[in-house]
């Protein structure tokens, strides 16, 4: 369970008081904004030729990803060694995983190991507050089904506020596949406790049930749904899922909810516009869109991922295994 | 022959003398007149002063209305041109009084793609003497499986969407087809019936089928998908409609769905509420068609939901099949009517057996199905296309097969004695049937 927290210091009082971060579900907007201004400090550490600090130092970080990803993964891998962490990455293949071991087993085994940070991604929404529950050590959920990915929802949040200067008051649409989006979930209800205000755009059929009493104004006609828009974000949408099931085909989807410039001119003239990647050029994006520096901060919500992901690592690290305060930074 | 675009030089058409009716307004007044300039009604009413060089059609006191819109035909054109063709569908249209022809997507190729839509609708433009608009199919190939791409295909002139005699059986298939279109507020179209419990069915499951030893097709599989169906729109918020609808209890659960405020309507071929199962009788193939003819309390129930407003729209679910597809044993017979040319009679039965008026029934012949699929048909309104019937609502005559236009002629109505017949149909002020010249 979790270990009882060490006695705040007056001059920083405790600002992220969980052991975990499990969702955006749960933070209160000054946790959050705690979260988001740690990061900017990182992301100055991360310019410097020196990127290494050692709040980590001695510590063992595990990258457990039953579901593949590159960029997740690297992102928390170079945010682990840059807080000089020791970094194990396991994946699915190649691991007990795949011979039929639980996921509870696979948790129990991996606790017996003394790890200090458990950063896990599972296709099963669920899966990884379960896992938390079996553990000792701090967990951090990097997606888990189509439910939350709260680092990917605090690295658009610190993208966003470098750009526009704020959130509160801002008008963000996130557009594509909501229904099967964790990415849509987290930042959807980081938005709304931030004071942003959020509208939802893609067809009927990937809109989830419910959706406008999620705290969004649900669009299905994009020009109408992008008017008057601050920020836009898209989603990607899975190829499996274009070919009649949801949506009737790739041509009909551009056609009506792929970002272009003429729809873009719907949102305001210096709507910015982001994408969690990878990718579908052509798809759910104009190419031209996305390379342009002018409008898209795709490159720059990588660069938030790292520094994000120290962020978090730093606020949780009060709260690991045998902390002693003032050791090791 | 244009659609809604004749030629500039038309001279102004002038109707005198009619009993004006429109469905749209309620309008029933005798005595009226009619002034149409360049394809559309440009005067109604009693105040209609014609410029000179007008041509004048007096209407003996006849009925004029709206031209029908007939919200279901098979059109046979592109790949069953043996069967029919858009201009021989245009003729039997024509003389049928009906104006605009709503095509199905049941074609060769199938109407899934935005291209062939627009090639049909060139094709009718150049060989029909009436309006064509299309339904596309919901489903890729007809195949109940893959959603078609809706929103494409309504840009290029789709006016709903069915997959024509076959049901959309998959639930979540259905379900998504019909949140897919609320996009865009589209009309999906079902063949009410529950495949799995019509499979290889030759007529309506009952006494006279097991008598004849043929396999039934229960009234239940339409009731099952109906209220299937409606559970499907409540849930989705999508606009869902029977294209024919056969059965007393789905006419019940239909009912009970508009009750509730669901987005749902529905229409009735007209052999469902002229025939009963009966007309099976030794083995007319010329009797087969789908949903089946029902049993006498099946419809008698149409008439009833017909006359109390259940059901919205009169078709004629025109499906014409030449003689090598009627010329088989029961089973293997293709089912169809071809209907063009009975509907507005047989329809006409009703209003002279006093189950309903004729503005209602004309209503569920013009209006109903022209809002139903955003047309500015249906009506006598100032400005709307100059589509018109013009017909003797009392004449008797007996309906010949030999008189059809169909390029199949496979009618069960020959010999027929009805009352009421079509005069005259204008289209965008030309005029594509004449009974004094035929």
């Amino acid at each position: 369970m979790i270990a009882p927290a060490p006695a705040a210091k007056a001059a920083s009082p405790e600002r992220y008081p969980h052991r975990d971060l499990l969702g955006i579900e749960g933070l209160t907007a000054e946790q959050i904004a705690y979260l988001l201004d740690k990061s900017e400090t990182y992301v100055a550490q991360n310019r410097q030729v020196d990127k290494r600090s050692a709040i980590l130092r001695g510590r063992t970080l595990v990258n457990l990803f039953f579901e593949s990803s590159t960029r997740t993964r690297t992102s928390f891998e170079l945010a682990g060694k840059r807080l000089g962490a020791d970094v194990i990455n396991m994946s699915a293949e190649g691991s007990s995983i795949k011979k039929g071991e639980t996921l509870i087993d696979t948790a129990m085994t991996l606790n017996a190991m003394h790890p200090d940070v458990l950063v896990v991604r599972h296709q099963e929404s669920g899966a990884v507050a379960l896992l938390s529950k079996k553990v000792s050590c701090a967990v951090i959920n990097a997606g888990d089904g189509s439910h939350e990915h709260p680092t990917q929802a605090l690295l658009d949040a610190v993208t966003i506020r470098r750009r526009k200067g704020k959130i509160r008051g801002l008008l963000v649409a996130i557009c594509g596949d909501i229904l099967h989006s964790r990415v849509a979930r987290s930042n959807i209800q980081l938005l709304n406790i931030m004071g942003a205000r959020v509208r939802v755009i893609a067809p009927p059929t990937l809109i989830p049930a419910g959706a406008s009493q999620m705290g969004v104004e649900v669009h299905h006609d994009m020009r109408k749904g992008l008017a008057g828009c601050d920020v836009v974000m898209m989603l990607r949408l899975q190829s499996e899922r274009m070919q009649g099931s949801f949506v009737p085909s790739v041509s009909e989807y551009f056609h009506f909810y792929g970002l272009d410039y003429e729809k873009l001119e719907y949102a305001k003239p210096d709507a910015m516009v982001m994408h969690p990647g990878p990718m579908n050029r052509g798809v759910e994006i104009d190419t031209e869109i996305a390379d342009d520096i002018s409008r898209s901060a795709i490159a720059e919500q990588v660069e938030m991922g790292v520094a994000v992901r120290m962020a978090v690592l730093d606020a949780l690290s009060e709260r690991l295994p045998n902390f002693v305060p003032g050791n090791g930074n | 022959m244009g659609i809604n675009t004749p030629a500039a030089n038309t001279p102004p058409l002038a109707f005198v003398n009619a009993r004006l009716l429109d469905p749209a307004t309620g309008l029933d007044a005798q005595g009226g007149s009619l002034l149409v300039i360049d394809g559309r009604i440009a005067a109604v009413g009693g105040d209609v002063r014609p410029a000179k060089g007008t041509e004048i059609i007096d209407c003996g006191g006849h009925c004029l209305a709206p031209g029908l819109v007939d919200m279901r035909a098979f059109l046979g054109e592109p790949g069953f041109e043996e069967k029919e063709t858009l201009a021989s569908a245009g003729r039997a249209a024509a003389a049928g009084g009906v104006t605009t022809l709503v095509s199905q997507p049941q074609t060769d190729p199938v109407m899934d793609e935005p291209a062939l839509i627009g090639f049909m609708l060139q094709r009718a433009r150049q060989t029909c003497a009436v309006n064509v608009v299309p339904m596309a199919a919901i489903t890729k190939g007809l195949r109940g499986q893959e959603m078609t791409e809706m929103g494409l295909l309504a840009e290029a002139g789709a006016v709903a969407f069915t997959d024509g005699v076959h049901a959309v059986a998959d639930a979540q298939v259905m379900r998504r087809a019909l949140s897919y279109a609320t996009a865009w507020n589209l009309l999906i179209v079902q063949h009410a019936e529950e495949p799995s419990l019509t499979r290889g069915s030759a007529m309506n499951s009952g006494e006279v089928a097991s008598r004849l030893g043929l396999k039934g097709a229960p009234a239940m599989a339409e009731v099952i998908m109906v209220e299937r169906d409606v559970r499907l729109a409540e849930m989705t918020g999508g606009r869902y409609h029977a294209a024919c609808i056969s059965t007393g209890e789905a006419i019940e659960a239909m009912r009970r769905a508009k009750a509730r405020g669901i987005r749902a309507t529905c229409g009735a071929a007209a052999h469902h509420f002229a025939l009963n199962e009966n007309e099976v009788g030794e083995y007319r193939t010329f009797a087969k068609v789908t949903p089946p003819l029902r049993s006498e309390e099946d419809r008698a129930a149409v008439v009833a939901g017909l006359a109390d407003g259940t059901i919205d729209v009169i078709v004629s679910d025109h499906s014409p099949q030449d003689q090598e597809s009627k010329r088989l044993p029961f089973p293997a017979a293709e089912p169809g009517i071809a209907g063009l040319q009975t509907l507005l009679p047989l329809a006409l039965e009703l209003v002279h057996g006093r189950h309903i008026s004729l503005l209602d029934l004309l209503a569920k012949l013009t209006v109903n199905p022209a809002r139903l699929l955003g047309l500015p048909a249906g009506t006598l309104a100032k400005g709307a296309p100059a589509d018109l019937v013009l017909f003797d609502l009392d004449v008797p005559w007996r309906i010949s097969e030999a008189g059809l236009r169909s390029k199949s002629k496979n009618t069960p109505f020959d010999g027929r004695p009805v009352q009421g017949r079509v005069l005259r149909t204008v289209v965008a002020g030309d005029t594509v049937f004449d009974a004094a010249a035929a």
